[in-house]
């Protein structure tokens, strides 16, 4: 039986998604701010595991499930945006792509 | 000290220096490597709270597939070196303080929320694999449509991506 009680896990998942903020405010480059997006989803990830936990049952684990898959659908749809916006404009600097039109 | 304990601040360190890395690296490829840094501690946590099938998936999907699309993106972009903007005087002395702020809030809150009293159960203690049999059966049944609709989502997803990413002829 470890002794970790759930709020740490709790505050470092609070932590990460801060980080996961930050960097999504911050960053210029467009791949970089979607990595921030998977950032904040693992966060939020760690806190429906660590409340699954709590409750002592397992349906926060099936919604862990549910949000990995999303998220990779997520990742293969946003970076063929990402490779359609680099081959349209030469850059991934997302100040530059201030518009919707071409 | 328990070896949960040092186990948990290990990866707990581990996982907010990659963060922060992600956020100081300059090229988007080391960023990436950051991330990769954090999902395998996260995926130790979730060991530690004794969720070895979500580990794995952690392990296998965040961690290889989609850092994998990430790292092939960035090669095949050719990513650099990032520009940097100076962002403005109010964003520096207001934005930044507030958002600690909300953090220290946040934490604060969920520190001190009832469920936080409860102890993890950690790695080994508990009955890990009945739990991950009882997690596919649950996944099987209970959650069997929004499983099956998942597959469907991919499916789309995997559609979007080649429409949005075909060269136009």
């Amino acid at each position: 039986m470890s002794a970790v009680p759930i709020s740490w896990y709790l505050v470092l998942s609070a932590i990460l998604f801060g980080l996961g903020v930050v960097a999504f405010v911050f960053k210029r480059n467009i791949i970089t701010i979607f990595m921030s997006i998977e950032l904040m989803l693992n966060a939020v990830n760690l806190a429906f595991v660590a409340f699954a936990r709590a409750r002592g049952d397992l349906d926060g684990l099936v919604f862990v499930f549910f949000v990995i898959v999303v998220a990779a659908a997520e990742a293969a749809v946003g970076l063929a945006i990402v490779i359609m916006l680099a081959q349209n404009r030469q850059s991934l600097n997302v100040e530059r792509v201030s518009l919707l039109k071409l | 000290m328990n070896i949960a304990i040092i186990m948990f601040f290990a990866c707990a360190l581990l996982s907010v220096a990659g963060a922060m890395l992600l956020i100081l690296a300059r090229e988007p490829i080391h960023s990436a490597l950051a991330l990769i840094l954090v999902m395998m501690a996260v995926a130790v946590l979730y060991l530690l709270l004794g969720a070895p099938f979500i580990a794995a998936v952690q392990i296998i999907v965040y961690a290889g597939a989609i850092m994998v699309l990430f790292v092939f993106v960035i090669m095949l972009l050719n990513a650099g070196v990032e520009e940097r903007t100076d962002f403005s005087r109010i964003a520096k002395f207001g934005g930044v303080p507030l958002g600690f702020l909300l953090l220290l809030e946040i934490a604060h809150s969920l520190y001190h929320s009832p469920v936080g009293k409860a102890i993890a159960n950690g790695a080994g203690s508990s009955n890990d694999a009945a739990d991950t049999a009882k997690l596919s059966e649950m996944l099987f049944r209970q959650y069997l449509f929004p499983f099956e609709a998942t597959s469907i989502l991919i499916l789309i997803a995997i559609l979007g991506a080649l429409v949005l990413a075909r060269k136009e002829s």
